[in-house]
């Protein structure tokens, strides 16, 4: 087991250099420096010397190679660099800073998605064609549909303008530091509400469809009609035997979106003017910060690597079929 | 809402400037009732789309650090609500006769935000940093004439110029910075590493820093030792709003003080009692201008009948109506009207079908093909035009011009590009034929750059190929000289010109909306916008909302 977790870590090494490699080159292919940016792009201040000033400041005047052999030098040593932004403060600086607000937001969404999508899933497969289940799958549809800015601008003007209960932007009111303790978190709930409201309608949609087809091949099993003959009542059928089974799919969902928490969502963040990582890696793009995008992808492709891993590692701890393959493919 | 650098800066722009004139009449009554008495305090709350990238506005280049920069730092000069350069840390000068020497008196009671007094020594720090090639600064160019900065006592200035040169005087709005604390980073080359870039910055401005959290709020408090006396408003809040949508439901929650609206939010969407009760709306010409250039090397548009004929089959009114909603005035050059150099007496081009299918067929496009479409050569008349992403405005004035030239017989396909790649793989490579784009103008009229058939190179900003020698001579003039009743006769000629050859088809200047709460009270709506004197702004104590700090 350790053996085959190794072996996978060591192969996700040139995965990942690859994975540097070719998004290195793709943003430096884009059209726009951020010399050009920062002098005023096509402004009469915009003079060559300054330019020329900032490309020397970034290495932007060597070659391709050159720069990406100083960038790797230096990542391996887990030196980041510094952001081409003119704060040029540190990247690991600027994105601990932005990581807390965008994992806290995630973590609450991922968890009140997976404890509300696991019953509707398993109610919806159980009841199949019930009303229950109709009402979930339009529910689900409509879920899907509805872009996020869009509910979001709906939630804002019901919440926020029409009735006043919830604040519309940000994370704390500006008169937060002379609130009481308790008042200090209410406030800073009642700014993730809406958030997380609109960033789980979404995920909610997917993650119960995942769950109910799941469950619905999982009833159709020869055990499960064993165990429904064994006398087993209903309960303990689908609670103890189906459910088990019907989860596994699901961790593997969950695996791959765990990179997914780091990222942060560019469309939730913006709107609700959170200062995530969403936000974070927009307006470096924006401002061909190589920088700061760099050491985002970094940290996203590895955690995706790493969570692929924990994802067939999981798998196989809680399904003994794949542990038995696992052996076998060993002798 | 964007405050304005202190510069005059000509950009081809995606965002908006400001400034100009005019405020809706029927607010301009209710604006301070004399009973209530200006008074310290309170809380402004502005929505800034973009996180600042710093705090020395000297080293950065985009408009949010500027508007707080403004608060925390003085020029030598700025701006006075009729746009006149009026001392700001400079009391007094005196330009030579020559125009060669310019000496500045400073005021004697200015303090750093630390404490240190204000001197002479910092000005002339403030220009060898401008001047340092290690300093990435934008802004070095307005410094390119000067020969030499001397101090010969802690309060005087004494710069000497190398040529007269037009924009000696407004150049000096430049944030002062303070020597006693940023020498060393500046020696180094590291101004933009200066812990003072980051936190606590130090300048002589009405507002000190008070804190910086990124992607979230700038927070700054008044000055209580400000020369000017401290500011009425206690504390000004920036905060960091990124979607315009969410700026305009925070406004409607009186989440924020003041925003700028667009057409459509300004004339449709804010009509209701509330709205008006809890606001004041402005509106004035921005400081930009829309228009569709040509590619004069094309021997089509080359033809000065040609774009004439275009000029008389636009109706600009309409496409103001129609894309703003009627929010903005035609241009018939490239100086807002109501400034100093703007001409009014030049040639109008009036919407004319029958003077424009006149001038096209003097330029030998008479005969039509199956489709309509007029033919020279056995050519048929058709173009691309080009503007660039994320501007529905300069979108839609796209396809209004494309209805237009139908009309008259000519073939429109109207391409839409990506900003980056539009800049880079078309403007600066000359790859159009025609393009939809606004220039941001200064408050200088020297417009040199733009029109000068020197300034034709890839990276340069005369990207129609616009040669005219007439037109050099005067913008050299206009340029050289340091006297505005010889400059205005410069550029008086000059909007002659340009009305007559239409190298361009100036279209409109778009209004500024802001609205501001209207609890605050002292804001004088002028040709310079409405921020110039927000050092005067109050809240009378009874309308006070934040009783913090």
């Amino acid at each position: 087991m350790l053996g085959y977790a190794l072996r996978r870590l060591f192969l996700a090494i040139p995965l990942l250099l690859g994975i540097t490699f070719v998004s290195f080159l793709v943003i430096h292919l884009a059209p726009g420096e951020p010399a050009e940016i920062q002098t005023g792009d096509l402004s009469v201040q915009s003079d060559a010397q300054a330019r020329q000033l900032l490309r020397e400041l970034y290495d932007l005047d060597k070659p391709l190679h050159v720069q990406y052999t100083k960038w790797l030098t230096r990542i391996v040593r887990l030196d980041f660099g510094k952001s081409f932004s003119p704060d040029s403060r540190p990247v690991l600086q600027k994105i601990g800073e932005r990581l807390p607000v965008t994992l806290l937001l995630n973590i609450i969404e991922m968890l009140v998605i997976v404890v509300l999508a696991v019953p509707i899933g398993v109610l919806a497969a159980t009841r199949q064609y019930s009303l229950f289940d109709k009402v979930t799958t339009v529910f689900v549809f409509v879920g899907f549909a509805t872009p996020d800015f869009w509910l979001a601008l709906l939630l804002m003007i019901l919440f926020g303008v029409q009735l006043g209960w919830l604040p519309i932007s940000g994370l704390r009111s500006l008169n937060w530091e002379y609130l009481s303790f308790w008042r200090q978190q209410w406030d800073f709930v009642s700014h993730l509400l809406l958030p997380i409201l609109v960033a789980t309608f979404g995920g909610l949609a997917g993650f119960s469809r995942y769950m109910r087809q799941s469950m619905l091949e999982v009833v159709r099993q020869d055990y499960i009609q064993s165990a429904r003959a064994k006398g087993l009542a209903e309960a303990i059928v689908i609670g103890k035997h189906a459910l088990r089974n019907a989860l596994l799919p699901i961790v593997t969902i969950l695996g791959l979106s765990l990179p997914g928490l780091i990222g942060g969502s560019v469309i939730v963040e913006s709107i609700f003017a959170i200062p995530g990582m969403g936000q974070l890696m927009v307006q470096a793009v924006f401002e061909r910060d190589y920088p700061v995008i760099m050491g985002n992808l970094v940290i996203v492709a590895t955690l995706t690597l790493v969570a692929n891993l924990v994802a067939d590692v999981t798998y196989s701890l809680i399904d003994p079929r794949i542990r038995v393959g696992v052996r076998r493919g060993r002798r | 809402m964007k405050r304005r650098a202190p510069f005059a800066r000509l950009a081809l722009i995606l965002a908006l400037g400001l400034a100009g004139c005019g405020v809706e009449a029927d607010l301009v009554a209710d604006h301070a009732a004399p009973s209530e008495k200006p008074a310290h305090g309170d809380t402004f709350i502005e929505a800034l789309t973009g996180n600042i990238s710093g705090l020395i506005p000297n080293v950065l280049s985009d408009s949010a650090s500027f508007e707080v920069g403004s608060l925390i730092y003085n020029g030598l000069v700025t701006r006075d609500r009729d746009l006149n350069l009026i001392g700001e840390l400079a009391e007094s000068w005196r330009f030579s006769q020559d125009c060669l020497d310019l000496e500045f008196h400073l005021r004697r009671n200015v303090r750093w935000h630390d404490g240190e007094p204000f001197t002479a020594a910092d000005v002339v720090f403030t220009y060898e940093t401008m001047i340092n090639p290690k300093t990435p600064t934008a802004y070095r160019e307005d410094f390119r004439a000067v020969a030499s900065v001397e101090a010969p006592d802690p309060y005087t200035v004494h710069v000497r110029y190398t040529q007269p040169y037009a924009k000696a005087l407004q150049s000096w709005g430049i944030w002062m910075l303070p020597k006693h604390v940023l020498e060393p980073y500046v020696r180094e080359g590291r101004l933009r590493d200066a812990p003072q870039n980051r936190s606590n910055p130090i300048g002589t401005g009405a507002y000190r820093f008070k804190e910086w959290k990124p992607g979230e709020k700038v927070v700054l408090v008044a000055n209580p030792d400000y020369f000017e006396g401290r500011p009425y408003i206690s504390r000004v809040v920036y905060r960091i709003i990124p979607s315009q949508a969410t700026i305009f439901l925070e406004l409607k929650a009186k989440g924020v003080d003041s925003a700028g609206l667009t057409a459509l939010q300004f004339k449709r969407q804010t009509e209701y009692p509330a709205f008006r009760k809890a606001y004041h709306k402005y509106e004035y010409s921005a400081n930009a201008y829309t228009y569709l250039g040509f590619n004069l090397r094309d021997p089509r548009f080359a033809d000065r009948r040609v774009r004439q004929a275009f000029a008389y089959a636009i109706n600009k009114r309409e496409l103001i109506d129609g894309v703003l909603l009627g929010l903005g005035r035609e241009a018939t050059g490239p100086y807002k009207p109501g400034t100093w150099a703007y001409n009014p007496n030049v040639k109008r081009f009036a919407y004319d079908m029958d003077k424009a299918r006149a001038l096209l067929a003097e330029a030998g496009w008479k005969e039509r093909n199956a489709d309509g479409l007029l033919v020279r050569n056995g050519q048929p008349f058709a173009f691309e035009l080009l503007t660039n992403q994320g501007n529905d405005e300069r979108k839609k004035v796209a396809e209004i011009v494309q209805a237009s030239l139908k009309e008259l017989g000519v073939q429109v396909d109207i391409r839409v590009i990506e900003w980056a790649s539009f800049l880079k793989e078309y403007i600066k490579k000359r790859r159009f034929e025609a393009i939809i784009l606004g220039w941001g103008i200064g408050l200088d009229p020297d417009q040199y750059e733009i029109w000068h058939s020197s300034k034709t190179g890839p990276d340069e900003l005369n990207q129609i190929s616009y040669a005219n020698p007439e037109v050099d001579a005067l913008l050299e003039q206009g340029r050289t000289s340091c006297h505005q009743e010889e400059r205005k006769k410069s550029y008086a000629r000059l909007q002659e010109i340009l009305a007559e050859d239409q190298p361009i088809v100036f279209l409109y200047f778009r209004d500024a909306l802001p609205v501001v709460s209207s609890r605050v009270r002292g804001i004088v709506p002028s040709a310079n916008g409405i921020l110039y004197n927000f050092n005067e702004w109050y809240v009378p104590k009874h309308l006070q909302r934040y009783t913090a700090g």
